[in-house]
């Protein structure tokens, strides 16, 4: 591999530096870094918000904000964080960066709607963004009916808006991933010899694109019903609340997929590289994904269990989550046994996973929980649901987005970081989320709602130790600002493959050239060969 | 704070079971969460870079047909477990849904941001409410406004309160006390402000405590002059001349509609005929029956049909 000399060639960052140059670029890794700006603000201010009703809950009492105020801020973070921040995350920044890259393609097939995804993506920010400014919007993010439609005299119009024009951009960013993974793949380049990131790209973007149009018709209902009073879902004027429950969860719940599966793929690449061993049942490991894809849409009544839907309904949803959770298992089991016989290393991608791992499965476990009929009725909407997703999209999604980002921060960057300062990091987050969410498990089964800013006062001892944890989780957070900007500047030059990786991504120049490679890459080997052949060096 | 409290207090028939299932979940969770740390930790040692841990693997087919064993084996063992503790909380579930004859109804109106409590005898509270201990209470719930949920953690039990349709939730209280009511599902600004307080009594105190309460009469007597105050019974009571159905004995019998449907004459039924006439209209008569929608709230609505409930004689024949 280092016989690639790329010395003197442009790489995709220094090709141009106006800024112009980036507001129309093609280039699908030009367009990641768009992303990855754009989304980093987003998650701070979705973080800024959490912070405060951390705070706020520290007493029994409101004392920091108003009621309604408390209202928005939750509302805020709900919307920032799903629509804004999880939805797009791993797909529109590393799945961007590197899909081409790892099928060996020079871009994604359809570079000007890979661009204009973009500009969706930050025009529905922008209306998000302007709801806040304009005084919030108080319904949660879920939005529910009749409440937002005839109750809520806050910005739910500006702030759908938003959610709306981005799930275009999902829409565009599911397609153009679909075409190129069936396309663009360089020769040899088998669907089983694809890593486990781009069937994690696959999957989740089958979702985007079948669930995507179901929230938009939710949305646009909900503006019909608001403006012309056509009763869609209010029972005042004939319309049915369940049913905007039934079409909001029918795209809300393949959402978390949207979230988690991409998280999969990247623990999937990380562990496999730090363990150097093959991913343990890799053919298991993609089917899995796409069979939580599949199953991941008819679970969706299972948010529904004490709403009034019928008690057989309620059995059947029960009974599909349990079977949705099966893929889940055997990926955490499979994760496990990758290690066994490798060479493992831990470096900071490898923590990062790892924490992915240990709180991806209390995640799912206490999913189980809520599948439970019976013991649904009690967790349902109590702090219990609010910890159990947390686990699962921030536990899971968000570390492996941040063990991504340091696994191929040197790809993209051409920079090596401080590995000490990132594995600190990495640990500080792993306990800051723990002590986080952990007591609200606790308080949840007590019996605490989700969207209380006061509370009885037996509640007080688990939301102090919740909200000192999440002064730690910040820190966690922060810090990689901080030595990822650094490096920037100065940071060692990164070698093309400092992991000495896997994957197509690492025969390229870090950071790449503008057209990816120099030569299309002939692919003659299962992937993850890691322990075969003898050589480890990449 | 006098003692943390890690789960809480188990106070009707249902919890036991409830918190069964719990048990055994967290015991599960626990010993997968453990085993899976345990050999991400052993491993993480014995086969640390640099160690000397043998690493050689068999290969041929006599392997790949071991793996396939190992990934059939750990995707059948959860899913075994899983079967069983759907079958489990499914039950449980089952005999939470199902109202016992013998239930006690108490009527709940939810709206922005309080709870309208009526007992059958006409006592009325708000945010509080008070029942014998050991007797089964059916709460008939509906919402004047927006979505809310009637949940007491003490008892295990949780149903949303919808606009426009009625939710049923029992409960059988084990033991006297206080326990806490929060509404669940978030409706405005002052949703956590939504709470109030079981109070389960020995029943000669709950006696004692309807009798002291102040009543305008039962909640048929003040249905039956609803039925007066909105002219129902010009059209429905014994001396009409209009072609409409009599009411008496009604409540629980099915409905002929013109349609060809048939359909239960239970609370939603009552309430759609009043609000939405034309919806399901009886076979035989004429839609004439105008709406009383913004007329009757919630309440009034709720007398009215504990009132139909209670007149079971017919006095005309078959004639509905």
């Amino acid at each position: 591999m280092s016989s690639i000399s790329v010395a003197q060639h442009d790489n995709y960052l220094t090709a141009d530096f106006r800024l112009w140059s980036w507001l129309i670029t093609l280039d699908h890794k030009r367009i990641a870094v768009l992303y990855t700006v754009s989304i980093t603000l987003l998650f701070f201010i979705g973080g800024a918000a959490a912070a405060m009703i951390r705070l706020d809950l520290l007493t029994p009492y409101s004392e920091l904000v108003s009621i309604e105020t408390y209202n928005k801020l939750f509302t805020m973070h709900g919307v920032i964080m799903v629509w804004f921040f999880l939805i797009p995350s791993i797909p529109t920044t590393l799945g961007n960066f590197l899909l081409p890259l790892m099928i060996g393609a020079r871009d994604l097939a359809f570079p000007r709607l890979n661009l204009l995804s973009w500009y969706l993506y930050v025009i529905g920010a922008l209306f998000a963004i302007e709801s806040l400014i304009a005084g919030g919007v108080d319904t949660g993010w879920t939005f529910y009916t009749p409440f937002s439609t005839m109750f809520s005299n806050t910005h739910v119009f500006a702030a759908v808006t938003g959610v709306f024009i981005a799930g275009f951009s999902s829409i565009l960013t599911g397609l153009n991933f679909i075409v190129t993974i069936h396309e663009m793949r360089a020769p040899g380049l088998t669907w089983f010899r694809l890593p486990l990131f781009i069937w994690a790209m696959y999957a989740t973007s089958l979702i985007l694109v079948l669930a995507t149009p179901v929230l938009a018709m939710t949305l646009v209902l909900i503006a019909v019903e608001h403006f012309f009073h056509i009763g869609v879902f209010d029972p005042a004027l004939g319309g049915d609340p369940l049913l905007f429950q039934h079409l909001f969860w029918f795209y809300s719940h393949p959402a978390v997929y949207i979230m988690i599966v991409p998280a999969m793929g990247v623990a999937s690449e990380i562990i496999g590289c730090f363990a150097r061993n093959r991913i343990f049942g890799y053919r298991f490991m993609a089917y899995a994904m796409l069979a939580i894809a599949g199953f991941g849409f008819v679970v969706w009544g299972h948010h529904m269990f004490v709403s009034g839907q019928s008690a057989y309904a309620g059995t059947v949803f029960s009974l599909l989550t349990f079977l949705v959770s099966v893929p889940s298992a055997i990926k955490v089991f499979n994760w496990t046994a990758t290690l066994y016989k490798g060479h493992i290393s831990f470096e900071a991608p490898m923590l990062y996973a790892l924490g992915f791992l240990g709180l991806f499965t209390i995640g799912g476990l206490t999913g189980l929980f809520l599948a439970s009929l019976g013991l649904d009725i009690q967790l349902h909407d109590t702090y219990f649901v609010v910890a159990h997703f947390h686990y699962i999209m921030v536990g899971g999604a968000v570390m492996a987005f941040f063990g991504g980002i340091h696994f191929w921060w040197p790809k993209a960057t051409g920079r090596m970081y401080s590995d000490a300062w990132a594995r600190l990091a990495a640990i500080i987050t792993f306990v800051g989320f723990n002590l986080t969410f952990f007591p609200q498990f606790i308080v949840g089964y007590l019996g605490m709602p989700r969207r209380y800013p006061e509370y009885p006062p037996e509640f007080q001892i688990w939301n102090v130790l919740s909200s000192a944890g999440a002064v730690i989780l910040a820190l966690g957070y922060a810090l990689p600002l901080f030595y990822l900007f650094w490096s920037l500047r100065n940071g060692p030059a990164a070698p093309s493959n400092p992991w000495k990786a896997k994957g197509l991504e690492w025969q390229t120049s870090s950071p790449p050239l503008p057209e990816n490679f120099l030569r299309t890459p002939v692919v003659a080997e299962e992937p993850y060969s890691y322990s075969t052949g003898g050589s480890t060096d990449g | 704070m006098d003692h943390v409290e890690f789960f809480p207090a188990a106070a009707s028939t249902v919890a036991g079971t409830i918190d069964d299932i719990y048990f055994v979940w967290l015991a599960l969770s626990a010993a997968i969460t453990i085993a899976i740390a345990a050999l991400v930790v052993i491993f993480a040692i014995k086969y640390r870079h640099g160690s000397k841990a043998d690493r050689n693997v068999a290969s041929g087919e006599h392997y790949e047909h071991t793996l396939h064993r190992i990934e059939i084996t750990w995707t059948l063992v959860p899913l075994i477990i899983f079967l069983a503790m759907f079958l489990w909380s499914a039950n449980a579930y089952y005999q939470s849904a199902a109202v016992p004859n013998d239930a006690v109804p108490v009527y709940v109106v939810g709206k922005q941001w309080m709870w309208h409590i009526e007992h059958q005898g006409g006592q009325r509270e708000i945010g509080e409410l008070h029942i014998p201990v050991g007797r089964t209470i059916a709460l008939v719930m509906t919402s004047q406004d927006v979505i809310h949920s009637f949940s007491v953690p003490g008892f295990r039990v949780k149903q949303d309160v919808l606009p426009g349709r009625y939710t049923t939730l029992w409960f059988k209280a084990t033991r006297t006390g206080d326990f806490r009511w929060f509404c669940t599902q978030y409706c405005g600004a002052a949703h956590s402000r939504m709470i109030g307080r079981v109070l389960v009594m020995e029943p000669d105190d709950f006696e004692r405590w309807l009798a002291l309460s102040d009543t305008a009469g039962s909640m048929a007597a003040k249905g039956a002059a609803r039925f007066r105050q909105f002219g129902c019974s010009g059209c429905h009571g014994p001396s009409a001349n209009v072609h409409a159905p009599r009411l008496e004995g009604l409540f629980g019998k099915p409905v002929q509609l013109q349609d060809g449907r048939t359909v239960l004459a239970d609370e939603r039924f009552i309430r759609d005929s009043v609000f939405l006439p034309n919806k399901e209209v009886p076979a035989n008569y004429e839609p004439i029956m105008p709406s009383f929608r913004g007329q009757i709230d919630e309440e009034q609505m709720l007398e009215i049909i504990e009132y139909l409930k209670s007149i079971e004689n017919v006095p005309q024949g078959g004639q509905r």
